[in-house]
């Protein structure tokens, strides 16, 4: 028989700090949620310069000045990291969900290969926007 | 005593009602990011800090308008499942249901925000 329980399911523990030691897998999994939830706030601000590009050029020239500024540039720099980030996670998402490299070691690796490989992205896409 | 088979509760589609219908959508567009996300950060990057007039010269190629609308809705379909997961791991009950409902209200405000941004780009 199927156990019936509808309703009353614990919530997912939050077991970071005392109750658990940070780990490569760990760490570099909630860092993908961090930099997902980051990621739709990046695209809401790409979405109020569209529209503000869409409504006028007094209102474009408000938000553009503020996202081409210096410190602008440094914030979109650092919104390029957080989706350089989430989609080399998920990509390890899939790898996983498809049943490969789940062994403990890779998993590590590919961890490291995620802060590594996004700021790899990050210097590259700095430096595409400095040349052209 | 129960009377319910597994067989009957795996019609409904299990606890969540959905089966593992999120699951891959998770996963299918986890690799449509691969292709969006690069898209999406060049182009864009690209039309900040040029001048209106560039920009909208940028923004009316059918090219960079129909990229930008499939990065948007894309990325949004996207990362609406990972914050709705996120709701689902720390919020219970009907704070959950109100969570998720504020959630999708918000993404879908964003997409129809961003379409209409880019198609009067696109056309005017």
């Amino acid at each position: 028989m199927a156990d019936v329980n509808r309703g009353n399911r614990p919530l997912s523990p939050f077991m970071i700090g005392p109750y658990y030691r940070p780990q490569m897998t760990s760490i570099s999994s909630i860092m993908v949620r961090i930099t997902g939830i980051a990621s739709l706030g990046s695209i809401f601000l790409a979405i109020c310069w569209l529209l503000a590009a869409a409504s006028s050029e007094s209102a474009f020239n408000f938000f553009n000045g503020i996202y081409g500024s210096f410190i602008g540039n440094i914030l979109m720099l650092a919104a390029a990291w957080a989706l350089w980030y989430h989609m080399l996670g998920r990509v390890r998402h899939v790898i996983w969900d498809f049943g490969y490299c789940l062994d403990v070691e890779t998993s590590e690796k590919m961890g490291w290969g995620m802060f590594i490989g996004a700021t790899a992205l990050t210097v590259l896409t700095a430096v595409v926007f400095l040349i052209f | 005593m129960n009377f319910l088979t597994d067989r009957k509760r795996a019609t409904g589609l299990g606890s969540g009602g959905t089966g593992a219908e999120h699951h891959w959508l998770t996963i299918a567009t986890s690799i449509s990011l691969v292709i969006l996300v690069p898209l999406f950060i060049f182009t864009f990057g690209y039309a900040v800090g040029h001048s209106f007039e560039e920009a909208l010269s940028f923004y009316s190629s059918p090219c960079i308008a129909i990229i930008t609308a499939l990065c948007l809705v894309g990325s949004i379909i996207h990362l609406k499942t990972e914050v709705d997961e996120a709701v689902e791991d720390y919020v219970g009950g009907i704070k959950r249901k109100l969570t998720l409902i504020a959630v999708a209200g918000f993404c879908y405000t964003l997409m129809a925000a961003g379409l209409f941004a880019l198609l009067k780009l696109a056309i005017q």
